[in-house]
Formats: structure tokens, sequence, C-alpha cells
């Protein structure tokens, strides 16, 4: 049962999958021409010819497929107030996701701001999880405590998850500073809006990381308005890409997801060589802003009926997929059909996790261990067992065996001012 | 007046001002043990030998007390006795303070029982707060490899007021960052190397800067660990000197501590002196917590014996100055030493204050203040932030609520004035708490 909501990797559990691999093509490799060739700024752009599998093809639109139907789930639970606050939905800009996912490991570290479910799944999270925290239940990803802005996966590699709009970009510096600090070869991709590229930190964090060389990937999913405000009316330059002056820029056309994988697989090597470097990912939501926003009072129905029928992500995987004879309508139906159940599935799971107990108001808001922990593995000693000895000797003990004798003004292991574990109480 | 404790007889002193000498004629008589509550400490705890003299006004002159005990050269000889000590060894160098040496052995009388580690040669350098920060950092990035420091000018220069010289040349200038002025993004920087399990230290030049990351240090430190359901801590230790300094003008004389204090998810802790100092640094560096060490501008020369023994202290404790019966007063950082030269004038007219230096701010140590509250029946606050909503108006509320029964008397609280801190000499004296200020709401608090 959990197996049929987690996301699969492989197809070889669906029956589509079945079907295929009786074709023999997992294997055999397809060239792939992004939509635009990439607009680059201080750089030399990579080719537009990718390099693809018919497997990875038919992953990308099994994952794309799984993320549109999320959202469009996560839209119907919104309504039937099952989720409440703020719901910011990803549907038209998966080709980010999977496209990043698909040119990184799950040690290259990715942080963005609120729009973050699809991300949150394609670093590895469940479906169970997602929709639990969503619906603030125990079973989330963040315990139900978070919601649907504050997703995390610290095994996959997926930081967040961050409400105010524009913080994520310094802290994504400053993964690629530790990064860099322990030298373990990973990048970090700290995505952010349109709207959030006029935010100060976002310059300063470039410039930090410019100047110190970070493996920093700074990626700005261009959907063209921040919020309710369209990208010419809030910014002089557009050209996001470019506002890095100094640090090298890349447009990308966010639909294609073979387009992303090219480019974030060329910025993974330049920035380990070179430093910071700027992707500009031109996509599009088709929901408004967030779940409070109808969409259509700042920009017209054809407009985003235009750009569901041209750009979008997973119709121009369809497409690749019928021409190269990959699979056949019905298959990819029956795909959908199963990613469909999935959601389905995933979502009658969370409905019954339980909420959060009525204690975990406390928990994680410190670090159990309040104050100082002592490391008893670095003084190899039980301190108790030190009673036995007066001062004098205990300073011949360890001086000879070279140890610091660590005195302690007061017991390290309280945890709160009663030196009581804190136990608060709900009136 | 002095930081008493019942194992030291013999005492060092180093007054802190031309201006006020202490008062020679009463040398007062060294204080009676006083039977501590016993919270469950290790058996280990030992208590280091501090005593200071002090006076308001904190510059420091060391100077040769010509007591019965024993000299202390300051400045040259001792200053070069801990540059001296790049390794543990060579701290136990006993070339800079030869002379003290004799007369440490001569006055040492410890009380049967217990040993005063303090006091057993090689003698103890003294080093003021500067150096204590230092030491404790050093020793800690020593210890731990995971351990950095970011902030402006703390590499190549320094930094600002001295605390990581020399930490640039030694671990490199990754490991000591100079970062650009944009402590908005260098604290975001620094809380996401801290996601990913680095313990990075930022220094804040001035506390006042920090206002300028406040969105930073509010989201994502502090409440980082809640609203990922626990998947991330963030081990990052905040620090920089605030406080009302000398004429600094009112942008750099702010009080953080009262605009911090709401944010869950961080501790805050005060240090008021090198004892406490160093070892705060090194429970803030070690904790898992995000850690808010605030120190004071004008209490960075403060001169104190440091033990050579690693230690660390207890983030949550507060440190009894000290005991007494008749009132408790509670304080923080530079207030403790108007708090103790107003102690003194009020022993000499009879009264018997308990002086607690409640250096947790958040949480407050409810315990050590309960116990001394249920004793004396009496309160007053002394700090330095603002009257609103000050850390002081926090404590009342806290002691309200928890110990109202104990109190026989309203909780006075003297804090700063709420206006901007002037520029002029006279008027800034004003804004903060003086010790005549002190002694007069306790003698109208005792009557």
């Amino acid at each position: 049962m959990a197996q049929l909501t987690r996301r699969t990797t492989a197809l070889q559990k669906t029956l589509s999958a079945a079907i295929l691999s009786t074709r023999h093509l997992s294997t055999s490799p397809i060239t792939v021409e992004t939509s635009v060739p990439f607009t680059a700024h201080n750089i030399d752009p990579p080719s537009r010819s990718v390099e693809t599998t018919p497997q990875e093809l038919l992953t990308f639109y099994r994952d794309m497929a799984l993320m549109r139907r999320m959202e469009i789930a996560a839209d119907s639970l919104y309504k039937s107030k099952l989720i409440r606050g703020f719901c910011h939905l990803y549907d038209g800009q998966e080709a980010v996701a999977v496209g990043m996912e698909a040119a990184i490991t799950k040690k290259d570290c990715i942080i963005t701001a609120y729009r973050d479910h699809c991300i949150f799944l394609g670093r590895g999270g469940t479906l169970l999880e997602a929709f639990a925290e969503l619906m603030g239940r125990k079973d989330g990803c963040s315990k139900g405590k978070g919601g649907s802005m504050h997703f995390y996966k610290k095994e996959g590699g997926f930081y967040g998850g961050h409400g105010i709009v524009g913080a994520q970009i310094p802290l994504g510096c400053g993964l690629a500073f530790a990064q860099k600090y322990s030298k373990d070869e990973n990048v970090t991709f700290a995505m952010y809006g349109d709207g959030a590229a006029n935010q100060g930190q976002l310059f300063e964090a470039l410039n930090m990381a410019a100047l110190w060389d970070l493996p920093a990937i700074l990626v700005c999913e261009n959907n063209h308005y921040g919020m309710g405000t369209a990208e010419w009316r809030a910014a002089k330059s557009p050209a996001y890409y470019k506002r890095g002056d100094y640090v090298p820029g890349l447009k990308v056309d966010g639909m294609d997801a073979f387009a992303v994988k090219q480019a974030c697989k060329f910025a993974k090597e330049h920035a380990l060589k070179n430093g910071p470097i700027i992707l500009e990912m031109d996509t599009y939501r088709y929901h408004g802003h967030s779940m409070s926003d109808p969409g259509s009072t700042y920009r017209t129905r054809d407009e985003i009926s235009g750009v569901r029928q041209e750009r979008d992500p997973i119709e121009r995987i369809r497409k690749l997929i019928l021409s190269h004879d990959l699979a056949t309508e019905k298959e990819l139906k029956d795909t959908e059909k199963e990613v469909r159940k999935e959601v389905d599935e995933a979502i009658a799971k969370a409905k019954e996790s339980p909420l959060p107990d009525p204690s975990e108001l406390f928990t994680n808001v410190y670090v159990k261990g309040y104050g100082v922990e002592l490391n008893k593995s670095l003084l190899e000693l039980d301190l108790t067992n030190l009673s036995r000895f007066s001062v004098e000797q205990s300073l011949v003990l360890f001086s000879n065996i070279k140890l610091t004798l660590l005195v302690i003004d007061c017991i390290s292991q309280s945890f709160g001012a009663d030196r009581k574990e804190l136990r608060a109480v709900l009136p | 007046m002095w930081l008493c404790s019942p194992l030291i007889h013999s005492y060092s002193s180093t007054s802190l001002s031309s201006r006020h000498r202490p008062n020679r004629h009463n040398p007062p008589p060294s204080p009676p043990p006083h039977p501590l509550t016993p919270p469950p400490r290790s058996s280990f705890s030992v208590k280091v030998a501090c005593l200071i003299d002090l006076s308001s006004n904190l510059e420091v002159h060391c100077i040769e007390r010509k007591t019965s005990f024993f000299f202390i050269h300051c400045d040259g000889s001792l200053t070069s006795g801990l540059n001296l000590r790049n390794s543990r060894s060579a701290r136990l160098s006993t070339n800079a303070v030869a002379t003290k040496q004799d007369n440490v052995t001569a006055s040492t009388a410890s009380k049967p029982g217990v040993t005063n580690v303090d006091e057993t040669p090689p003698s103890k350098p003294i080093g003021n707060i500067l150096e204590a920060l230092r030491e404790g950092l050093e020793e800690e990035m020593e210890r731990d490899p995971r351990v950095c420091v970011m902030g402006e000018d703390v590499g190549h220069y320094g930094g600002s007021y001295k605390v990581t010289k020399g930490l640039a040349t030694k671990y490199g200038d990754l490991r000591v960052l100079d970062t650009p002025i944009a402590e908005n993004s260098f604290t975001g920087m620094a809380i996401g190397a801290a996601m990913t399990g680095l313990r990075p230290i930022v220094e804040g030049m001035n506390m006042g800067f920090l206002l300028l990351a406040f969105n930073q240090i509010s989201n994502n430190c502090g409440m980082l660990h809640y609203t990922s359901g626990g998947q991330f801590k963030i081990p990052i230790v905040i620090r920089g000197p605030g406080g009302v300094g000398r004429q600094l003008g009112a942008e750099h004389s702010q009080r953080l501590e009262s605009y911090f204090q709401s944010i869950p998810g961080i501790q805050m802790v005060a240090c008021s002196t090198p004892y406490n100092a160093k070892g705060l640094m090194k429970a803030a560096i070690r904790s898992d917590n995000p850690v808010i060490l605030f120190e004071h501008v004008l209490l960075y020369n403060l001169k104190e014996r440091i033990p050579d023994e690693e230690y660390v202290l207890n983030l949550e404790e507060a440190e009894m100055v000290r005991p007494g019966e008749h009132v408790t007063i509670l304080t923080y950082s530079r207030m403790r030493y108007h708090v103790m030269q107003a102690a003194k004038t009020l022993v000499n007219k009879g009264y018997d204050p308990e002086v607690i230096d409640i250096r947790s701010l958040k949480p407050f140590d409810l315990y050590t203040i309960g116990n001394s509250v249920k004793k004396t029946h009496r309160v007053v606050i002394v700090e330095e932030c603002m009257r609103t909503g000050g850390i002081g108006a926090s404590l009342t509320a806290s002691i309200n609520e928890n110990f109202h029964d104990y109190l026989d008397a309203p909780i006075v609280c003297l804090s700063s004035q709420d206006v901007p801190t002037p520029y002029a000499g006279t008027l800034e004296e004003w804004t903060v708490v003086q010790p005549a200020q002190i002694v007069a709401a306790v003698e109208q608090l005792c009557r």
C-alpha cells in the first residue's frame, strides 16, 4: 500500500512499463532539440541538442503528470476547506522541477520559495507526506507544523519551503558555502521568482557568491507575474539572467524539460569550476498566485489558454513520446489514470492521518538538550566517576592522558530553568 | 564591591576607573559562606576565584593594589604572556607574572575540603572580555572543524573590537570570513550553512546592525527547526556588542535584546565578566540551538582571571554575584557593575542586597531567581533595556506570575528611559540607570 503511494522512479511497477519493456527500448539514446536556443550572458551557451533515453522520456511524462495531478487535487482540497491558509500551486511549471532533478543528484541541494510542492516530490518526497502536510496532519513532512510553504526533506537535499520572498536566496548561498567548506563537489540550486528578483538580498548574496566562488546556481523561475503585478510593471530590466552583471547567465525555456535539464547540467559544471551562475527559466503558472487569487484579473483567459495549448510541458513530452513511437496514446492515458489513482489513494490515506497531538505544540521549538550537551565520547570518561578523585588527582590523571579537564560550572544536561525537562501544559 | 565566592580569601583587584577610587579605609570583610540551595550539580562544580573591584565608568586601569596579598602587574607583562598562549601548553608560561606566583602561594588559603583550582600554580593569566571571547572562540575552532566565523572585518582586520584577532592567519580566510556589508544576507548565509551542519558564528559589528537581519534571525533562525518538524537544526551563534557606549549616538547604542526576546526558538545570553564570557561563548557554540550572545561595548576591557582549564558554562543559568538577605537585585551585562557599586553603598548603609546576574535572557533562570525571591521577598530589576517592552518588563511579568505569593512588595524595575540615546555625555548618563538611582530604589523598597 505504501508502495502505491510512493512516486516510483522506474516504470516497472506500472502496466505500461510492463508493455514497454517488451519493446526493449530503454537504452537506445534519442537526441532531442530544445524548443528555442539558449540565450546567454557573459558565457557560451550549451548546445541545443540534448541526449536522452526513452526511459527518461517516459519517466518525465509520468513525473510531470503526477505533479500536475497533485496540484489539481490540492486545488479541490483547498476548495473543500481541507487545506487552509496559503496554497501556491505549481502547475504549468513542472518542467523546471523534473528537468532539474534529471540533471543532478540528491547530494546537490535545492532551496526554493513557497511554490514548493512539486520540487518536494522531485526530491524524493512522497504524496502522502505532501498531502498530510497540506492538511496539517501528523504524517506530513514537517509533522503538520509547517504547512504548504514549509516542505523540507533533509535526506533528499531539499531545504525548503520558505514563506518570505527572497529570504531563501542567502540561505541558498549558505548551503553553497557549506559545500565549498566541506569540499564535497556538489552544488546548490537557489530558486526564486521574478518577483523576488527585485529583492536586495539577492544581489547581496550574489555578490558574496561571486566573491568567494561559491557553487551556487541561482534559478529565477520567471512566470512573468509577481502575484498580481506583471513583470514589466515591477522591473525596469526584465532580463533577469543579465542582472548578475559579472555573473554569467542563461535564459532557458522553462516549459521544455530537456532545455531545463541541459541548462542545469551545464550550470552544475560551471558552478563547480567557476562560481555562481544565474539561470532564468521562462515559465508560466496556470493557477493564480495562490488559491485566493483567481489569476484572471491581471491576465486574460486567452493568454492562459494560449500558453496551455502551445507550451504545455506535459503536452510537449507527450508529442515527443508519440513521435518517437515509445508508447501509444492509450498507454499514456493509462499512465495518467494510474497517476490519478495514486494521488487519490494518497489523499485518502492522508485524510485518515490524525491531527498532531497537542503536546506537539511545544516540541521542536528547541533542539532537545537545551544548553550544552556533553560529548561524552570526546571525553572518554564518565564524569560521574570522577567524583571519586580529588581535583588534584584528576588533574594529574588528565594531564597524563593529555585530556583537558572539563570544568563544568553546572550540570550541563538541564533542559530548562527549573532543571527539569520542560513540560508545558495547555490550559 | 566585589563578586564573592566563599572559596576565596585572597583577591585580585582591578579598578576600572580613574574617577572613582574605591573606599580604601574600610576594606570590607570577606563574606560569610552562604548555603547555596543545591540544584542537582555535578560533584565537579568548581568555582573560580574572580573578584573584581568595580566602579562605574568602566575604563580599565590595572592597578597595583597594595594589600597584604599580592601584586598584579598588568598591561605590558600580562599581555605578552597572553600573546604567547597559542597552545595550551604555552599557557602555562610563568615568565609573565613571576612576581605574582610567589605571592599566590603565600596567600592561598582555600577552604578545607574544597580545592580552588584557580590558586594552584601555574599562575592564571588575567584577561579581559575580548581575550576571553577570543580564547573561547579559538578553543572551539580548534576542537571542531565545523566552527567558522563570519562577519564584517573579522578576518584580516582582526575584528572591529579585536575579538577575532589572529584567527584568520591561523585558520584561513574561509573559516574566518570577511563579509561585505550585507547583514541580512550574510546572516542568511550563516543560517543556510548551519542547516547543513556547519556551526557558524556571526559577528554583528554592532548589535544594532543586526536589525537588518531581523527577518533571517526571526524566521529562518528561530523557527526553522519547528517548521521543518525537527529536520533541520540551526547551531548558530550570533554575537556582537550592543548597549549604550560612550557617546556613540542613538543608532549605535541600541539594546536589541528587547526586540529579539519574543522570537521562539532562539536562546539569548548576555555576558558580563571575562569568566562568563568565555564560558558562555563556548556553551553557545556547542549548543545545537541558535544562540544570541550579547556583549557590551564598554565591558570589553574589563579584566579578570580566567581559569586555565577548559570550562563551559550552562546557558540557562543565572549567576549569584553576591548573596544577601534583604532584597534581590536582578541585573545583567553592564548594569551588573552599576549594581555592585550601588551594593557597596547599600552595605555601608546596612542593607544586605542579593545580586544575581541573570545571564540567560531567554529563557530566564526562574530556578535561581525563584529561590532568591523566596528568600528575600523583594525584587529590584536593573537593566539597560528601554522601559517599554524590555527584558525587565518580561522578567517582571514572569516573576509576578510565578512567585507572586512570595513578594512582599511590587517589583521595581529600573530601566533606561524610552528615548533615543543622545550624544551629549550628561544626557546619555541620564538615559541609563545610575548607581544612585539603584540605591534610592532599594532604600524605598526596603523601608
